[in-house]
């Protein structure tokens, strides 16, 4: 690697083709539109509706890093995923930790 | 209208009716105009200008962090002098309230925030793009945007000392009485937005070094092949990266509770003050460890260097490190054991507590076995390292008593506690980095510093230490609790403090020596001749001192660790020297204004927010958005130094060197 590679954007990587820039879009619109419609008309009970739109905002972030920020294409050695993973077990502590610890305050 | 206006600067807006800020605002006036008259009789202020405010050179960035943090480290520690001299004796009358939690505030918020990350910063900056062959960090002139934002920040804080009173509600804000109900002044304002500011500039810097590690290697430099210390700063910056967000958005929380009237810490309207203390600590606990790695990754370098061996346990240590970044994560509840959250929560978190003195554990052996048999030198790093180790083995055993969780019923908040993380701190963050300044001043500057008055500054320093510290820990165990600003005589703890407050002030006159010693030497300039100054084994000691502007002439190509001192052995053993490839062009980037203006933007947007001033709000952010469009569309952002200049600049280091 050349010491002094500054632009990033130079990276040989191939981000995607039109069929997956196609199919990422639409399962995007897709996820976007139903949790709408279910609102919109009532579908579901209150306590499903809200799992159902959690369910879907964590579906449309998987199609996101799939399809747009192309997370699988990375060469050897996979820091963004590193990063990643890592960024998903420190926000899993914050909220679950949290959860835990204020849920047995008995103080405030 | 007029009168309003003279009521209001005399009333809120300067902090008056104090003899001691009084005499803060006359000599901060006349120290201004000396500095201005100075500039202006030696025709300066351009050269201040183009050489170093607007300059994107990791090794000035790096001396203007360095700088910087002396200057706080002064403010910091003339706090700390003024709250041990009021608990000298019982009852006295020297700070009244008010003014003692206003000083232990900005005590602790600026030597942490303020003092010991940019001394961090400018050691990164100075020493890791040198210690992996490369020419400049990953992103130059966002590593300028870091600095200003760390200043303007620091500035912002540091104004509210003589405008609008300074934030007094611990180093950490606990609300309720951070929130507007407990602290309806601005101090509280300008605390939120001097970190905030200088927030950004932190984080971006851990990201900046993250990548410089990861993508700037000189080629060859394999991962594993890295000198410790810029494993240490890798470790301590994936830490920032995710430490800090916490920091902003639990912040950011408190200043919509002030500023908008929400409900988020509040005692009323659902609001929850433990939430926030639950939340900082996510960040603080990690902070404390983003501090102490690289002096750990400082005394690795050291240890080897001045015992001539091999560090001890390469992979150890790494592995040591980066356990310690992740699990750093996962400690935080260990500072509010006492708020209640019954026996599992206080299990669980003392447990890992406990589990993360393992990897520091080991780290204590790794230089142990590295001086065992070595041919040891005490020079001046060298004895800071000597000194560390058996301080932070003691600091580090007290927490391991506080992390007991039912011990710590009794300990919490007492001067137990203040003595043990005044050790850890003390003994390992500032030691660290003095070890560093010192083991890197030739590197920075061309000289040494001078080693007679070194030693004065090392012994007083410890014995300070020792004598400040270790009566409070006995304190602690008597009843002292922190943050108290007076004591009756009939508690008895009269004596103890008296010799702690000796013990401040032996620090205090340490300080003072290592002022003269740099002064000493840079009247009794001694130029450090050769690059290597101290027969070093990593690669910032193949070029000359102070290294030049594009650091390396010819990239290294790295094979082994400890590159250089492999190169050393193998030529003094009759090996032959590499040949050299013939010089070309050296791509460098060109120096930029924005991230100085930008930050004074930033400055004014925060002053504004502290005010509540619409007006001073508008321009502020108005300017910070204009500063980053001329930014996107600036393209002349770079440039090219011709060989004969690189040729030109190597021969007169050469010169100097023979």
């Amino acid at each position: 690697m050349s010491n002094h590679d500054h632009n990033a954007h130079g990276d040989a990587n191939a981000h995607g083709s039109m069929k997956s820039y196609i199919i990422g879009f639409v399962l995007s619109i897709v996820l976007t539109i139903l949790p709408l419609v279910i609102v919109l008309n009532d579908l579901m009970s209150k306590t499903a509706t809200i799992i159902f739109i959690l369910i879907m905002a964590a579906l449309q972030f998987v199609v996101q890093l799939f399809f747009f920020m192309h997370i699988r294409d990375e060469k050897k050695p996979r820091f963004n995923m590193i990063a990643l993973i890592f960024g998903l077990v420190i926000l899993l502590t914050v909220v679950a930790g949290s959860i835990w610890i204020m849920a047995y305050n008995v103080v405030g | 209208m007029f009168q309003n206006f003279i009521d209001f600067m005399l009333n809120d807006f300067f902090v008056t009716g104090d003899p001691l800020i009084l005499g803060a605002q006359v000599s901060i006036a006349l120290a201004s105009v000396a500095v201005v008259f100075v500039l202006t009789y030696f025709k300066k202020w351009r050269w201040l200008w183009t050489e170093w405010l607007t300059t994107v050179d990791h090794k000035k960035i790096g001396i203007m962090y360095i700088i910087a943090s002396i200057l706080m480290l002064f403010r910091g520690g003339v706090d700390a002098l003024l709250i041990r001299t009021q608990l000298a004796l019982p009852n006295l009358e020297f700070l009244h309230a008010d003014h003692y939690n206003a000083i232990f505030t900005t005590h602790g918020v600026i030597m942490i925030l303020f003092m010991a990350m940019p001394l961090m910063f400018g050691l990164f900056n100075i020493v890791v793009p040198l210690q992996i062959g490369a020419r400049d960090v990953a992103y130059p002139f966002l590593n300028s945007l870091s600095f200003w934002l760390f200043f303007f920040g620091a500035m912002l804080f540091n104004v509210s000392f003589v405008i609008g009173g300074s934030p007094d509600a611990g180093w950490l804000a606990y609300p309720p009485l951070s929130e507007l109900s407990g602290s309806p002044g601005v101090g509280q304002d300008f605390y939120i937005w001097g970190i905030q500011i200088s927030g950004i500039g932190s984080l971006a810097s851990g990201i900046n070094f993250v990548v410089t590690i990861l993508k700037m290697r000189a080629p060859g430099m394999k991962l594993m092949q890295m000198p410790m210390f810029t494993w240490s700063v890798l470790s301590s910056s994936v830490t920032i990266m995710f430490a800090f967000p916490i920091l902003t958005v639990t912040l950011f929380l408190l200043f919509i509770d002030r500023y908008l009237g929400a409900h988020f810490f509040t005692l009323d309207g659902g609001g929850n003050p433990m939430m926030y203390i639950n939340l900082i600590w996510m960040w603080g606990h990690p902070e404390v460890y983003i501090v102490i790695l690289p002096a750990f990754g400082i005394f690795s370098e050291i240890v080897s260097t001045f015992s001539k061996k091999k560090l001890f346990g390469y992979k150890s240590m790494v592995f040591a490190l980066m356990s310690i970044s992740f699990f750093s994560f996962f400690t935080w509840a260990h500072h509010f054991f006492t708020m209640g959250s019954g026996a599992n929560v206080n299990a669980f978190f003392a447990i890992t507590t406990m589990l993360i003195a393992i990897p520091t554990g080991v780290k204590i052996f790794n230089w142990l076995f590295t001086m065992f048999r070595g041919r040891i030198t005490f020079s001046q790093p060298m004895l800071w390292t000597i000194a560390f180790i058996p301080c932070f083995i003691v600091g580090g055993m007290t927490g391991v008593m506080l992390s007991v969780a039912p011990a710590d019923f009794q300990f919490h908040n007492s001067y137990f506690l203040i003595a043990h993380f005044h050790q850890v701190l003390i003994g390992g963050v500032v030691f660290g980095y003095f070890a560093g300044l010192y083991y890197w001043w030739p590197k920075m500057f061309g000289f040494k510093l001078h080693d007679g008055i070194g030693k004065w500054v090392f012994w007083l320093w410890n014995i300070g230490f020792y004598v400040c510290f270790m009566p409070q820990y006995a304190l602690g165990l008597m009843g002292m609790t922190r943050r108290f600003n007076e004591y009756n005589f009939d508690m008895g703890w009269q004596p103890l403090n008296v010799v702690s407050t000796i013990g401040g002030f032996i620090m205090g006159l340490a300080f003072l020596f290592q002022v003269w010693q740099i002064a000493h030497s840079i009247k009794f300039f001694k130029k450090e001749k050769s690059g290597d100054a101290w027969d070093g084994r990593t690669l910032e000691w193949s070029i000359p001192s102070p290294a030049p502007m594009y650091n390396f002439a010819r990239v290294p190509v790295v094979t082994s660790q400890d590159e250089w001192w492999e190169e050393k052995q193998r030529i003094a053993n009759g090996g032959k020297p590499k040949p050299l490839a013939p010089l070309e062009p050296i791509h460098m980037p060109k120096n930029s204004a924005i991230p100085f203006i930008m930050s004074v933007f930033f400055f004014i947007a925060g002053f504004g927010f502290v005010w509540g001033w619409t007006w001073m709000i508008v321009p502020g952010l108005l300017g910070v958005a204009i500063c980053m469009i001329a930014r996107s569309f600036s393209y002349d952002t770079d440039f090219y130094i011709p060989v004969d200049e690189i040729e030109r600049t190597e021969a007169a280091a050469l010169k100097g060197a023979n």
